[in-house]
Parts: structure tokens; sequence; C-alpha cells
């Protein structure tokens, strides 16, 4: 009986350390949420990282299509630029009433933010159908296949983001800015905002080098 | 300077904990947005400019509008993306650090790589009559 205590003992004296050292001194982010999500963008990062150095080494092999410079309309590619750059702001404002606690502010800021988000899609997919109608679809030439996997990937994200968008539009619409709400507002801020960092490096490197000879 | 900030940053955080019973972490103030979104108009506008209106050499626009595009990242990802050393506990920062690493590698990586297959292919494959089209344009 004492041989057996005696070896009970140590064993949960033993555990006992181990569920100090392991559960009890570990030190959390307050928020790890938007550590998370931010992880997330950073892996989305290297998503595009991919498909820009794709772009990198395919973006001039025209296989006798056309060139960046033939087919890039700049005034188009400006306006697009203008409408990302707007939503931008745009969102901001929603944030600042989020923080307010205004929902019909906030509300009315994200409808305004998804508008913009909608502007740029629609002048992104009239510029990729008027492309392929003109048989210069992602078929046609290595650079246009890097061309459509970078802007088209980019495009994908930027519908999800309206689609989550309009989803917190009415989830702030039945529950109110809550913590729960404003903590998915805010990843959707780092979304959004990071979308338009991606737009940076898309603009610059694919249209504006593009169409320098 | 730092540590009277802290303190003050800590004494309104708490002041906040006891007035709601939800606490919203600020994320930007509108001085912030506004001065990031007057920054960023300015610093797209430059490059659009400098290209439709050709106002310099390609080469040396090149490295101009690449410039632009490096000062409009920052200005993003402090005044819209509010990074700092401190969010997070530092571990946003860290991430960013990393990705940055990663992404320099895979690009130049693969355009060091890449450029000198080509340079090595070229000989031979420019005497077969010109059925890679397009190749000697690539950098």
């Amino acid at each position: 009986m004492s041989e057996i205590k005696a070896t009970t003992v140590p064993v949960s004296a033993a555990s006992a350390d181990i569920s100090q050292r392991y559960y009890a001194v570990e030190h959390h982010p307050e928020n790890g949420t938007l550590l998370g999500f931010w992880i997330y963008l950073m892996s989305d990062c290297l998503i595009f990282a991919c498909l820009f150095a794709t772009y990198a080494v395919l973006g001039r092999n025209y296989a006798g299509g056309p060139s960046g410079a033939e087919i890039f309309d700049l005034p188009t590619v400006a306006l697009n630029t203008a409408f990302l750059l707007f939503s931008s702001i745009t969102y901001g404002f929603a944030m600042l009433a989020a923080q307010r606690k205004n929902v019909r502010a906030t509300q009315v800021w994200l409808a305004i933010t998804g508008l913009f988000g909608l502007c740029f899609l629609f002048l992104e997919l009239q510029e990729f159908h008027h492309l392929i109608l003109e048989g210069n679809g992602p078929w046609r030439s290595g650079f246009l296949t890097a061309f459509f996997s970078l802007v088209g990937t980019h495009g994908l994200h930027v519908t999800f983001g309206i689609v989550w968008l309009v989803t917190l539009m009415f989830q702030v619409g039945k529950h109110g800015v809550t913590g729960a709400n404003y903590r998915r507002l805010a990843c959707l801020s780092m979304f959004w905002h990071f979308l338009d960092v991606i737009w940076i490096g898309v603009f610059t490197f694919v249209y504006l080098m593009g169409v320098l000879p | 300077m730092s540590q009277t900030h802290n303190a003050h940053g800590h004494d309104h955080g708490h002041g906040h904990g006891v007035d709601h019973d939800d606490h919203l972490e600020a994320h930007g103030s509108m001085k912030d947005y506004m001065i990031g979104f007057v920054l960023s108009v300015i610093l797209t506008a430059i490059p659009f400019w400098l290209v439709m209106t050709h106002q310099l050499a390609p080469g040396t626009t090149k490295f101009v509008i690449i410039g632009f595009a490096a000062v409009q990242f920052i200005v993003h990802m402090v005044y819209f993306l509010h990074m700092n050393s401190k969010s997070e506990g530092g571990w946003n920062m860290m991430a960013m650090l990393l990705t940055i690493i990663l992404l320099f590698i895979v690009l130049t990586g693969s355009i060091w790589v890449m450029y000198h297959m080509n340079a090595n292919m070229m000989p031979n494959m420019s005497n077969d009559g010109g059925s890679v089209h397009g190749m000697h344009d690539m950098q």
C-alpha cells in the first residue's frame, strides 16, 4: 500500500509540473483573431508573390500575340485604381462609424465601399470580356496566361470581399456593432486594404510597366 | 517619452474597460485615414502621369514608378493597415518581415534563375527557325 503511494506521488507531482509549464505560463496576445487573420493575409501574399513571379518570367512571351502596350487602356486602369482607393477610404469611414457604434452610418459607408468594389469589378470584367472577344484570352500566349491569372485572382478576392461586406452589413443591422461584429469588421478592413496594396503592385508592374517599351 | 505614452495608453484603455462592457479597440483615426488617402492619391497620380505623358526615358520611368510603388506600400501599411512594431505584441511585424523575406526569395529567385536559363538556351533555340518567337524579349 505504502509502496503504491510512493510511486503515485512523484508521477502526479511531475504532471502538475508539466501542466504548469505548458498551460499556465504562456502569454497570449489580447486578440488572437486579428493576428491569425493577419497570418492568413501573409499566406495570401505568398500566393500573389508566386503569381507576380510567374508574370515577371512570362510577361514578355507574346508568342506572336499582342503585347501589353497594344491591349492595356491606361485611362480605364487609372479609373479602376481610383475606385479601389476611394473604397479604401470609405471603408476607413465605416470603421470610424463602427467605433462610435453608429449602426446606420456603418451600413451606409459599407454600402458605398461595396458600390466602389462593384464598379471596379465591372470595369475589370469588361476588360476581360473585350480581350476574350478579340481572341486574346488566357490561351493566346504566356503573357496573357500570366496576366489573367494574376489580375483574375485579385478580382476573385475583391468578389469574395464584397460578399463578406454584404454579409456584415446584415450582421450589423441585425445585432448592432457588438464586440464580435467589430472584430469581423476589423478583419474585413485588413482584407480590403490588403487588396488595395496588391493592386499597387498590379498597376505598377503589370499595367504601367507593360506599356513602357 | 515612450514610457509616459505607454502609461497613458494603459490608463485610457482601463478607463474604457470600466465604461463599456465590450471595449472596441481603435483602428485608426480620421486624421490617419485622410493623410493615408491624400498621400496615396498623390503617389498613384504621379506614376500614371509619368507613363501616360512620356515625361522621362522608359528606363528611368521604370525605376521611378517602382520607387513610388514602394513608398505607397509603406503608406498603406502605416495609415490603412495601422502597422507598427507594437500591434499584436510585435507578432504582426514579425509575420510581415518573414513574408517579405519569402517574397524576396520567390521573386528574385524566379527571375534570376529563369533569366539565366533563357540566356543559356538562346543560341540553340534561335537556330530552330524562330519557333520561340518573343523569347528573346524576356528579361
